[in-house]
């Protein structure tokens, strides 16, 4: 199945468009992809008319251009039509936003289409979804451009059976600095799924990381899907939703009471080094700290604070989550304390979490970053910086991105994020650091490099 | 031949909904994994002869469709030591409903593991591993794998157990033997790919582990309900 043309679309139609109903999704759709997209928008309605000075096409068949795409609007009961009708135009793909398919119990529906597009091999998301984000391409959320906050381009692909959830996360992510390569939402999954949209994902030379939000799969799909994800080249992350045992039926073996249904999805996700995120918070370190580092590490994280309040918060959240903070060799130790300032020099702690006080300065901070990076019990740098301690610079962020880079050790920043260090913060992003805006962050993003598959 | 064999058991066991323990040991004992030596029989001499050649202490348990689980109907007997106490239990256990023979076997000291398996709706067959006994379900520990397992998955889902110190020997007390512990997991979740359809779960419990042996002491298979 090639989803090129639904993800990289150079025309798309919108079948539904309203004459009387500014707000209606597929009005939305049109008007932004129309107004601040490449794709070029043709708008689509049975009973023609002139919508903004523009001529509605009556089928998608009218139009005499090659479509690409088709964002299907419909009421449910016309959608079978309209899938016929662009099989029979050879439209590349459909988005089907309508609602009132299996989820509102209408299952022969659902599955009318599905077999109409299987048989012409006709991909399509949804129905029942958002569709597809892909930053300078498409967009077929039917939320208006200006109330939605919007990632830039950049390298998480991110799939989710929830619409709502996918757009909170995108403002996290945009919060966070992390950009996507496309984002889609596939609603009730009918025929384009989880283990296709890995497939994808994993030949897509944008993305470096593949993020799933996952409510359940049909039978067996699990297996299909962590099969996939084992063979993928790409870190994958989740996040599970749907963990409490409620309605699970009386069992009468050990066995069947003690893996129950989420237990089996996070011992497996496990099993097969697939980072499953707790929450959504995690979900966004995560996605990150992979976009950064693709490669697994044991998680013996080396701390280097100017806080010895800040190395203390960092040591009890890498116990908490099973990161270990070994000792630094004594050889190590000698060099660092050989290179730093004078005046700091017998202040320091230079036992893991290393405290440099607030006396530090950029010199003493990069050489016990580099020398800390060679140490051999050491596989990760967690750089806790207070950007106002006065003998940090603005250039602390970009200094310390060389020496991560020579070194060649995965580092992890922890900055405020406020506007005010915003310098500091791109120092390090800019140069394919992560950075978090919390020391637990730091720690969390650490986890994530543990639980991706060691290669 | 495997195969033969788990359908015959399976069709037996199917009005009853579960595979009563002497055939559930007869398909691990095919597949290769270990199970103590036994006598299943009604007489008591037979039992008798097996209690004195096999020079230590033996247990008795009831076989019967009604009892799914023993411990609940006093329908297991650890620790035979006599004759005499051998007869008495005999006689007290025929008399319990449904019970169509004596299982008598050797007892075998060691630390209690479980071992099970189930039909995953989303996953297929799975495989969990943890401290055995009857209060399983009130501490929880377990490691859950997908089956078939690899070797390193069987290290993984004991590093993985909170009570792994006592997997690998703990105040001096020698530990579980890794390779045959990892030799029946593999063997088990292998014997499991097969069965996968036919059933709900499997229950090893307790799979006694010492030094030198990992023995499945109890078994236990729940059919998928049709």
């Amino acid at each position: 199945m090639d989803l090129k043309n639904l993800f990289r679309p150079s025309t798309m139609a919108v079948i539904g468009v309203s004459t009387s109903q500014d707000n209606h999704p597929a009005n939305v759709i049109y008007n932004k992809n129309h107004l601040r997209y490449p794709v070029k928008t043709f708008p689509v309605n049975p009973k023609g008319g002139i919508l903004n000075r523009e001529i509605l096409y009556k089928s998608v068949g009218h139009i005499q251009e090659d479509i690409d795409m088709a964002v299907i609007a419909v009421r449910a009961e016309h959608v079978p039509k309209v899938v016929e009708q662009c099989i029979k135009k050879g439209v590349g793909g459909a988005v089907i936003i309508s609602g009132g398919f299996s989820e509102s119990g209408n299952f022969d529906l659902q599955k009318r289409v599905v077999d109409i597009a299987k048989e012409a091999s006709f991909p399509f998301i949804g129905p029942n979804c958002l569709g597809i984000y892909a930053p300078d391409y498409v967009d077929t959320f039917f939320l208006p451009g200006e109330r939605i906050i919007r990632p830039d381009k950049g390298n998480v692909g991110f799939v989710s059976q929830s619409g709502g959830v996918l757009v909170d996360q995108m403002v996290k992510f945009a919060g966070q600095g992390i950009g996507v390569s496309l984002a889609v939402s596939i609603g009730n999954k009918a025929h384009i799924r989880e283990t296709d949209m890995l497939d994808w994902f994993d030949r897509d030379l944008a993305t470096k990381v593949i993020t799933f939000y996952i409510e359940g799969f049909e039978k067996k799909e699990g297996r299909k899907f962590i099969q996939k994800a084992e063979q993928c080249s790409k870190p994958v992350v989740v996040l599970k939703a749907g963990k409490s045992r409620k309605g699970i039926e009386a069992v009468s073996s050990h066995t069947a009471s003690l893996a129950g249904d989420y237990r089996v999805f996070s011992e497996i996700m496990k099993q097969y080094c697939v980072a499953e995120a707790d929450n959504e918070y995690e979900l966004t370190s995560f996605c990150e700290a992979l976009s950064c580092y693709p490669k697994g590490i044991n998680a013996n994280v080396g701390i280097i604070s100017l806080s010895g309040g800040h190395g203390v918060i960092a040591a009890d959240a890498c116990e908490l989550y099973g990161i270990s903070i070994p000792a630094i060799d004594q050889e190590t130790m000698d060099i660092i304390k050989g290179k730093l300032s004078p005046g700091i020099r017998d202040i320091v702690s230079l036992e893991n979490p290393l405290d440099l006080t607030g006396s530090s300065v950029d010199s003493d901070i990069v050489a016990t970053a580099r020398y800390l990076s060679r140490d051999k019990n050491i596989d990760c740098v967690l750089a806790l910086l207070i950007p106002y301690s006065p003998g940090v610079s603005t250039d602390i962020g970009a200094k310390l991105s060389q020496v991560a880079r020579n070194e060649d050790k995965p580092m992890i920043a922890y900055v405020p994020n406020e506007d005010k260090y915003k310098i500091i913060i791109e120092g390090f992003e800019l140069n394919n650091i992560p950075v978090a805006s919390s020391v637990e962050g730091a720690v969390l993003m650490a986890k994530a490099l543990k639980r991706c598959r060691p290669c | 031949m495997l195969k033969k064999n788990i359908k015959e058991i399976m069709e037996k066991s199917k009005l009853s909904g579960w595979v009563l323990e002497p055939d559930v040991k007869a398909l691990m004992k095919l597949q290769g994994l270990d199970i103590p030596d036994f006598v299943l029989t009604n007489s008591f001499e037979e039992a008798d002869r097996f209690f004195k050649k096999s020079g230590g202490p033996v247990v008795a348990k009831a076989v019967s469709k009604k009892i799914l689980h023993k411990t609940e109907h006093d329908a297991v007997v650890t620790g035979i030591f006599s004759s005499g106490q051998l007869k008495i239990e005999m006689a007290r256990l025929q008399k319990l409903e449904g019970c169509e023979n004596i299982l008598v076997e050797q007892m075998i000291k060691g630390i209690e593991l479980i071992i099970g398996a189930k039909n995953d709706y989303q996953f297929g067959a799975v495989t969990v591993l943890g401290i055995g006994g009857t209060s399983v379900e009130i501490y929880n520990d377990t490691a859950i794998r997908m089956a078939p397992l690899k070797p390193g998955d069987v290290y993984s889902m004991v590093e993985s157990l909170k009570a792994k110190e006592i997997v690998k020997g703990y105040r001096g007390r020698p530990g579980v033997n890794m390779e045959k512990l990892t030799h029946l997991m593999v063997g088990f979740s292998c014997l499991i790919m097969e069965m996968e359809d036919d059933i709900e779960s499997v229950d090893l419990n307790p799979v006694i582990c010492t030094k030198d042996r990992c023995v499945i002491a109890d078994a236990r298979i729940m059919l998928q309900r049709s």
